[in-house]
């Protein structure tokens, strides 16, 4: 186990590098000035002067290798620059930002589970009655409707008319129900969907054929065998939500002026502020790779039929 | 318990009615230019944020546009450029995922390490990232989203193309003398396009509201353009005065996304039974 693990933060490497260099090309090949944009960004009256002296300060004249080997460098020794916007180191930005989107990311988590898992399974026993119509169709509805047009259609209705919450998510609890709901909405939908398909494909398999001819009540099959069975899926849905939600739901977080590193990344990007840019993508990289390992590790413990270094 | 299979007949039908339905929209689209009541782009501050009337079904915006006109304009550049981009990423991104499986080996491991880095990012992020250094426009929104688009193709027709690889059929085409070109476009491709044609189906209605969110967020469709998600975007600040700015064009979008998604789901029912919800 202990090596597997190790092999998979190697993984991490080739990953790390390729998603850093990508990104740190996409800025240098960037039509703006990053010299100009920091000084702009600070107040600084521009005169070519100073351009000179900041590009020289920030190397920019460099060549492109260069640059990147000692951004690299720096990140090894876990500095990663700091922001042309208000001179906060980037790390430190991401700390500041990680609670937010980790409340907002455990909140959805959490309300998607506790409706998506029984309605799944509800809408899998009552197949084709009216009780699997309606959740189908709310399930359709939710996977079409474009996250943002959601979130203002709750602003409106809950918070500027019926006055019940309020518009900005103030970091209050009742902040956080809006934006919950704006995120949950699709995962909940895709969620349903997958469970029901799974339930019911493990209740046409032919175990629980064989389990209710000996007369095992239908009660005990489903939660005892046929629940068990259909958390792969779960287990899948998680990992895959899990790595976007902890790098910030940017249009939710935007919206709602959810200071977390989704809003972090998108007024970094509006103001071309590249080191910021480039250290939430490192930061995205290592979520990815962590979540792929524990979702993979749970696959073992929930089947043991699942050897170690299975990959889809 | 039992699955209860629908007779082909009513699937084949749902199919066509939706195809029916898709054509109309693409044609309204076309048209629309002749259709709309007042000019899209006209601004008269005089008849700023009219509510709905029998002159602007669905009102006007802040600066006295007729928002039905606009809306059916936006519904050009929603449609086409989805259907577009669902194309495009498509056909690279299968011919890069059969390449992959076909050859195996270091290439394989190259080429997929490309689609790996590329899955490390959420993908509205890096879209909004590429978006935001590319600047704004309907082209660079089209080619942020494409960046990460491709990459599930890739993936499944790489995966099909593996399961079919020693298959009988295959290594009698081999053993008759085809080319490897031969064997991967006209012996490998057909059988494996069920699942992928599904995915790119379905894909339709995300890259629609993928649009309308770089749009939303200010990088996409420039203003004055008319495209949906910048109009709600516009339509934002003033949502608590005059709510049909942001409503008209929301409402319209979630049906033509559900319109796509609807077909989505039936080519799946078709060509895919085995994830069959039905």
């Amino acid at each position: 186990m202990g090596k597997y693990i190790r092999k998979r933060f190697v993984q991490l490497i080739p990953i790390l590098l390729g998603v850093s260099f990508i990104t740190f090309a996409l800025m240098y090949i960037a039509p703006s000035d990053p010299a100009e944009m920091k000084l702009s960004a600070q107040g600084t009256a521009v005169s070519q002067e100073i351009l000179d002296e900041t590009r020289e300060e920030m190397g920019l004249n460099k060549p492109f290798l260069e640059q990147y080997l000692s951004w690299l460098l720096n990140l090894l020794t876990g500095d990663m620059g700091v922001s042309y916007v208000d001179n906060v180191p980037v790390s430190q930005k991401i700390v500041t930002a990680m609670p937010s989107t980790i409340i907002l990311a455990v909140s959805s988590m959490l309300l998607t589970l506790l409706i998506a898992i029984p309605l799944g399974i509800l809408a899998a026993i009552r197949q084709n009655q009216w009780v699997d119509y309606s959740i189908r169709f709310f399930t359709f509805v939710g996977t079409s409707v474009p996250n943002f047009f959601l979130a203002l259609v709750l602003i409106y209705v809950f918070a500027m008319q019926l006055n019940w919450l309020p518009v900005l998510a103030t970091g209050s609890i009742r902040g956080l129900i809006l934006p919950t709901i704006a995120l949950s909405t699709v995962m909940i939908s895709k969620y349903i969907r997958q469970i029901r398909a799974a339930v019911l494909e493990e209740l046409n398999k032919d175990y629980v054929m064989g389990a209710r001819s000996r007369g095992i009540q239908e009660n005990v099959i489903l939660y005892k065998n046929v629940l068990r069975n259909s958390m792969i899926t779960v287990v899948t849905l998680i990992g895959l939500s899990i790595g976007s939600l902890l790098g910030g739901a940017a249009v939710v977080e935007t919206i709602f002026v959810w200071r977390g590193l989704g809003k972090m990344v998108v007024d970094a990007i509006g103001a071309r502020d590249y080191p910021v840019i480039q250290g939430f993508v490192v930061w995205m990289a290592i979520i990815y790779v962590v979540v792929n390992l524990l979702t993979d590790l749970s696959y073992h413990l929930l089947d043991p039929r699942v050897k170690e270094g299975w990959e889809t | 318990m039992k699955k209860i299979k629908l007779p082909m007949d009513a699937v084949h039908k749902r199919l066509y009615f939706l195809f029916g339905v898709v054509l109309i929209l693409i044609v309204l689209s076309l048209v629309a230019p002749w259709l709309c009541p007042h000019d899209p782009n006209l601004t008269d501050l005089k008849l700023a944020k009219q509510p709905p009337s029998s002159e602007y079904p669905f009102g006007t915006d802040s600066y006295g546009r007729c928002v039905f006109s606009r809306v059916l304009m936006g519904a050009k550049v929603s449609i086409f450029a989805s259907l577009a981009l669902v194309m495009g990423t498509f056909i690279f991104g299968t011919a890069y995922g059969v390449v992959c499986g076909y050859y195996g080996g270091k290439v394989d491991r190259a080429l997929m390490g490309v689609v790996d880095i590329l899955l490390a990012f959420p993908d509205m992020i890096l879209a909004i990232a590429v978006a935001g250094i590319l600047g704004g426009g309907l082209i660079n929104a089209m080619i942020a989203l494409a960046v990460t688009g491709w990459t599930q193709y890739a993936r499944l027709a790489r995966g099909s193309v593996m399961a079919v690889k020693s298959e009988v059929y295959i290594q009698a085409a081999r053993i008759s003398g085809n080319s490897h070109s031969r064997i991967m476009w006209r012996h490998m491709l057909p059988n494996i396009s069920g699942p992928l044609i599904v995915t790119a189906t379905l894909q339709i209605g995300g890259m629609m509201m993928g649009i309308a969110g770089l749009s939303f967020l200010g990088i996409g469709v420039q203003i004055p353009q008319a495209e949906w998600g910048s109009m709600i975007n516009e339509g934002r600040s003033l949502m608590q005065t005059a709510p049909w700015i942001i409503l008209y064009p929301g409402v319209v979008m979630l049906l033509a996304v559900m319109i796509f998604n609807l077909l989505g789901d039936t080519v799946r029912d078709l060509l895919d039974p085995k994830q069959q919800t039905i």
